[in-house]
């Protein structure tokens, strides 16, 4: 996909959706990022992918969960969604799997969207 | 250049803060102007006030506050990870109706949304994560 929008912040999700808070607070540092007015895009890198899947559960592992975190992003207008097209192959997922509508990205289009941000944060 | 860091590295458990407090000193000796250093994720506990480390370790506490000092560098600290983690100043321990508070000046307790304005209002943003 070479028609990577250009926006003020890229923040870079590494990590899945339990284990660990960077998920968690990473996608507030972009919730609020969009609340302030930039222009916000997200890229799941690795196990990063692993926070889209779909029908996930909350509550046993004592986290709060971040699906309805990833299902306000419209509300904050967070619409670019770039995830690794290699990240889910080489853990079977399919984009049917996944709970969000986003758009697949590899190679050169990674190194495209960082140079398309003013700003990355990277989790 | 106005530097800003982002330290999300805990305090001897991680490189983060040993690596992000020897780019301060680069970036002073250069003659840049170190303006602010934001705490976020385990980083917040590098503002624990009660930190007391061995005598021949560094002493991260004061090596940050010593920026603030000697440079007037800002020490902020998210809010809502610092919460979350037991780093509470005087008012949110009061607000909070907790005995004694663990982070106090030149630490600062702020909000995210301060992190995304100092990545806006300085020339470089520069991350240390484990």
């Amino acid at each position: 996909m070479n028609d990577i929008p250009e926006g003020d912040l890229l923040v870079i999700l590494r990590h899945g959706p339990h284990g660990n808070s960077w998920l968690r607070e990473g996608l507030d540092a972009a919730l609020v990022a969009a609340a302030f007015g930039q222009r916000v895009s997200l890229l799941f890198l690795g196990e990063g992918v692993m926070a889209l899947l779909k029908d996930q559960q909350e509550g046993p592992l004592g986290q709060k969960g971040t699906q309805p975190m990833l299902e306000m992003l419209g509300m904050y207008d967070i619409e670019t969604l770039l995830v690794d097209r290699r990240a889910l192959s080489e853990r079977g997922i399919e984009v049917d799997d996944l709970c969000v509508s986003v758009s697949l990205v590899e190679g050169e289009a990674i190194a495209g969207a960082l140079a398309h941000h003013r700003q990355i944060l990277n989790f | 250049m106005r530097y800003a860091l982002l330290v999300q590295g805990g305090p001897y458990s991680h490189q983060a803060s040993h690596s992000a407090l020897r780019f301060a000193e680069a970036v002073l000796a250069r003659g840049h102007h170190l303006a602010t250093v934001f705490f976020y994720h385990d980083g917040v506990y590098n503002a624990a006030r009660l930190s007391a480390p061995p005598q021949d370790e560094p002493h991260l506490l004061d090596a940050w506050r010593r920026l603030h000092e000697d440079h007037g560098t800002e020490l902020l600290v998210c809010i809502a990870a610092g919460l979350r983690r037991g780093l509470l100043d005087e008012r949110e321990a009061a607000r909070h109706g907790k005995q004694g508070h663990s982070l106090e000046a030149p630490f600062e307790l702020t909000g995210l949304g301060q992190l995304i304005e100092v990545g806006r209002s300085h020339d470089r943003l520069v991350t240390f994560s484990p």
